[in-house]
């Protein structure tokens, strides 16, 4: 069993009340004493609807948003604790790719400075020259089964798996060692969605990348996860590895969910 | 990992041209746009040509030729002559390129000075942008010709002096379109990926917001051209721009006045000229907006 | 015999775009009786949604042209019919459900009025729906439609119905305004209900509800249903039959249990290959290379060919009839009885 990579502990999160029009709006509690522990090279997979807190908890995992009370850490170290410059370089080792490929990429600038854009930020870290970067990111398209023709090209001439694919390159090319997969697939159609998982396990396998896999579907989360964690209005249900969880769903809530998801029984 | 290397589709990988061409199928499509975009070019090549093709440059240049005063419209002067007897037609033609020139100014100034408040206040937020709005609405709270002729009026006569008072007072609408379309734009999942990557704020500003935030401001920029050119005028036409012999429409018109009704033809040729320039820009505003900023259309 | 409830015959449609004309419907054939929940399925851009909203006549003419074809609503074919017509079957007989609850409900009015608006309308033509007598004041029906309108509500899950009734579209959650739709589509007792991905953007908690609703509603009333979805899994466990959509043709059509157990054609083999089940290990998934031709200049022949790992010359020479594979089960390839040898994917 390997190190924790990411320990989330006790973490809260209230979006305080607002002043409205008239009086002010309530409190709303986002997440309620989450407690996590995410181990190196495994992907782990949080399962909730929407209003459960799945998008808090990345946001705040990504430090771009503060918990009211309790602790991230990432190798043991607290994100709150960090210096400016030290948070600056986490952020090349801790990646993101999110649901929608048509909108997480600037429509305004081409596949080259999407992918070189992290090594462009992080030069002194990963000390890569212009052109060091452009053959970098050739080799990243290539990894995520696309070309280095495609460098020069805009994000509308791609159809949504292969802008996922660019996705997934960007996410690489600051060279992560904790990627956050925020539902990268359910956007897409279950042909290319395969393709996307299939392309998610060669590239753990191959770079030892340790994953973070948020989602709603059910299917792919057993698919894809080694261990599972039901998030339900901000509170942490249930935890545990994926095949306990599907075969002997503890919580009425995970019970809940595996017999509502809906199933193609193939014959054996 | 045969499945994986999957071949982009053609249609798919159709050039940066493609684009350009979808949108000009797009723009063809109306013939009101087409009208615009044509009468525009019968402005710009006019702006550019105007003062070499006038038939009577020495007209253009201040000679008068009080021989042939008030002469009407004829084979020799289309549009006839004024009182120093200078040919309407040499004037107006020769006028294009300041007004035009004057008008685009203005717009390109309102639009820099525009871009950078509106994008810093919606982009930084909190008091900066609510000292820079609050800023913006004081500039919008005087009537913009009122505040150019004070400009103009302290700075003093001139064509440079003319568009710098304009264009102060000609910002603030760029601000507000500017500031909104930063605060939709930030929301972006895109600057949200850029964020998580580390870029810095100038970054994530330039090379992520601003860029997507071109096409509504070339589309009000297109549509304001027509009014800066009729603010030139009008600043012209009250006698607080540039000043005679150098032709512009405003004070060619301004002079015609007091010859109205019965040489009607010395104020012709000028009012044409701005309802052509004006309208066609509006119609090719109106053509760039259904294709570039589909969303705004009503 | 009684015409069928729907019948859609060698329907062709076109589309004209930059590219020039796109053959967006390629024949499409299909019959919908009483009592049947007809899954729609395929990738996006096969033509699913476009023929869910030709039945309803609600695909912009031009830039799109009706080649070839009739879609027959009981025995009237709604392309020949007036457009006057269509819109007096639209809603009333024939109800729709789409994706996005959002731009559907109108923001300015409250959920009750709309709904009893939709009651009353429909009432014109079927009375029966407010239960109340023949000749009642207009006092009474409102009366009536609005206890209808609760009901409704209620039978769709949102809890306290009759309160929620005063309610504006932008009180209630994506999920609950999707309810409400719903319950829109289903207050008229329309014969025939297309359903565009009515759960798509729903969690699967709700998704199993709104699927048990929709099922209830069938039996209950005795009514058609299309359901378009990308979802093999809803499919499976709502529908009673599915047709599966690849580049505007029907490849496969047949009674669920049929064809989910019996794939037929290489694509819907694909598909079901693709989804991850129980049994899929790690790493295993059979993604389904390239993507749907343009449609513009479409492939000759099986439109399926280039990215069939079974296609032979044959393939291209024209378009495969449907042929069937066993009882009302059809499956649009040449390759057909060699397939039925292959193992399930």
């Amino acid at each position: 069993m390997s190190d924790p990579i990411l320990q989330i502990e006790n973490v809260s999160k209230v979006y305080g009340a607002r002043r409205a029009l008239f009086g002010k709006t309530a409190e709303v509690q986002a997440l309620q004493d989450v407690s996590l522990s995410v181990r190196k090279g495994e992907s782990f997979g949080l399962v909730g609807e929407s209003g459960s807190g799945k998008t808090t908890l990345t946001r705040s995992i990504l430090h771009l948003e503060t918990p009211t009370a309790g602790r991230i850490l990432f190798e043991g170290r607290d994100l709150a604790q960090l210096s400016a410059a030290e948070m600056r370089r986490l952020r090349a080792r801790v990646q993101i790719v999110f649901q929608d490929p048509y909108a997480s990429l600037n429509p305004r600038m081409s596949v080259q400075d999407i992918v070189t854009e992290p090594m462009l930020i992080h030069r002194e870290t990963l000390g890569l020259d212009r052109r060091q970067r452009i053959e970098r990111a050739a080799e990243l398209l290539s990894l995520v089964g696309l070309g280095p023709q495609h460098l020069s090209r805009f994000p509308h001439e791609f159809s949504g798996g292969q802008r996922q694919r660019i996705c997934v390159a960007r996410a690489l090319a600051s060279g992560p060692e904790l990627l956050l997969l925020d539902e990268p697939t359910s956007a897409l159609d279950v042909s290319v969605q395969a393709q996307v998982l299939n392309l998610l396990c060669e590239l753990q396998d191959q770079l030892g990348l340790t994953y973070f896999f948020i989602s709603h579907d059910l299917a792919v989360v057993r698919y894809l996860c080694d261990r599972v964690a039901l998030i339900y209005r901000g509170e942490l249900v249930e935890e545990g590895e994926t095949d306990r969880i599907f075969d002997h769903p503890e919580s009425e809530y995970a019970r809940m969910l595996t017999r509502a998801m809906p199933e193609v029984r193939v014959p054996a | 990992m045969t499945e994986i290397a999957e071949t982009p589709p053609i249609e798919m990988l159709s050039t940066g041209n493609d684009r350009w061409r979808r949108a000009l199928f797009r723009f063809r499509q109306s013939k009101l746009s087409m009208l615009g975009a044509a009468m525009v070019a019968v402005v710009l090549f006019f702006t550019l040509f105007g003062t070499v093709l006038a038939p009577y440059p020495e007209h253009v240049a201040g000679g008068v030729a009080t021989a042939d005063r008030f002469l009407p419209p004829s084979a020799a002067h289309p549009f006839g002559t004024n009182e120093l007897g200078q040919d309407v037609l040499s004037l107006v033609m020769a006028g294009t390129t300041v007004s035009v020139l004057a008008g685009f100014g203005v717009v390109l100034i309102g639009t820099v000075i525009g871009t950078l408040v509106g994008g810093i206040a919606g982009f930084v937020g909190s008091w900066t942008d609510e000292v820079l709005m609050r800023l913006t609405d004081l500039t919008l709270t005087i009537p913009g010709l009122i505040l150019a002729m004070a400009i103009a009026a302290a700075l003093g006569p001139g064509f440079t002096n003319m568009v710098i008072a304009i264009s102060l007072s000609w910002w603030p609408g760029y601000a507000r379109l500017v500031r909104g379309e930063v605060l939709a734009a930030r929301e972006e999942v895109y600057v949200t990926a850029a964020r998580a990557i580390g870029a810095s704020p100038a970054r994530i500003l330039f090379r992520h917001i601003l860029p997507n935030t071109v096409s509504p401001i070339i589309v009000k920029m297109s549509l304001d051209m027509g009014f800066a050119i009729l603010t030139v005028a009008g600043l012209g036409f009250i006698g607080i721009g540039v000043r005679p012999p150098t032709p512009e429409w405003g004070t060619l018109l301004s002079l015609s006045r007091a010859y109205m009704p019965d040489y009607w033809w010395t104020a012709m040729a000028p009012g044409m000229a701005m309802f052509l320039a004006v309208f066609g820009f509006n119609l090719l505003g109106d053509g760039l907006r259904d294709i570039l900023d589909p969303k705004a259309r009503r | 015999m009684a015409p069928p409830l729907l019948s859609i015959r060698d329907l062709h449609l076109t589309m004209t775009s930059f590219e020039g004309e796109a053959h967006v419907l390629n024949g499409i054939d299909l019959t919908v009786r009483r009592g049947e929940i007809w899954g729609l399925v395929g990738e996006s851009g096969c033509g699913k949604s476009l023929t869910g909203l030709s039945i309803s006549r609600l695909v912009p003419a031009p830039p799109a042209a009706y080649k070839r074809g009739e879609i027959a609503f009981e025995g009237r074919d709604l392309l020949r019919l007036p457009m006057r017509e269509v819109q007096a079957l639209r809603g009333k007989r024939i109800g729709m459900i789409f994706q996005d609850p959002t731009t559907n409900l109108n923001p300015a009015y409250r959920i009750g009025e709309q709904l009893v608006d939709v009651a009353l309308a429909a009432a014109k033509h079927d009375p029966s729906i407010l239960d109340c007598e023949a000749g009642a004041g207009r006092r009474t029906r409102r009366r009536a439609a609005h206890r209808l309108a609760a009901e409704m509500l209620d039978r769709v899950g949102i809890p306290n119905a009759e309160e929620r009734l005063d309610n504006y579209p932008h009180e209630f959650s994506g999920g609950m305004r999707q309810r409400v739709l719903i319950a829109m589509a289903l207050i008229g007792r329309p014969d025939l209900l297309i359903a565009d991905e009515p759960t798509t953007a729903l969690d699967v908690s709700v998704q199993a509800q709104i699927l048990k609703l929709l099922k209830g509603t069938v039996s209950d009333h005795d009514i058609g249903v299309i359901l378009i979805t990308h979802n093999l899994g809803v499919v499976a466990e709502t529908c009673t039959h599915v047709a599966v959509m690849y580049a505007g043709n029907i490849v496969e059509r047949g009674p669920v249990a049929e064809v989910i157990n019996r794939p037929a054609h290489p694509y819907t083999r694909a598909l079901m290959a693709a989804i991850p089940t129980r049994a899929s290990q790690r790493g295993s998934l059979n993604g389904l290379g390239g993507a749907v031709p343009n449609l513009v200049t479409p492939p000759p022949g099986c439109r399926f060919a280039p990215r069939c790992a079974r296609a032979i010359a044959a393939c291209s020479a024209q378009q495969p009839p449907a042929l069937p594979v066993a009882g009302e089960h059809h499956a649009a390839c040449i390759r057909l009885a060699e397939s039925e040898e292959l193992e399930h994917v």
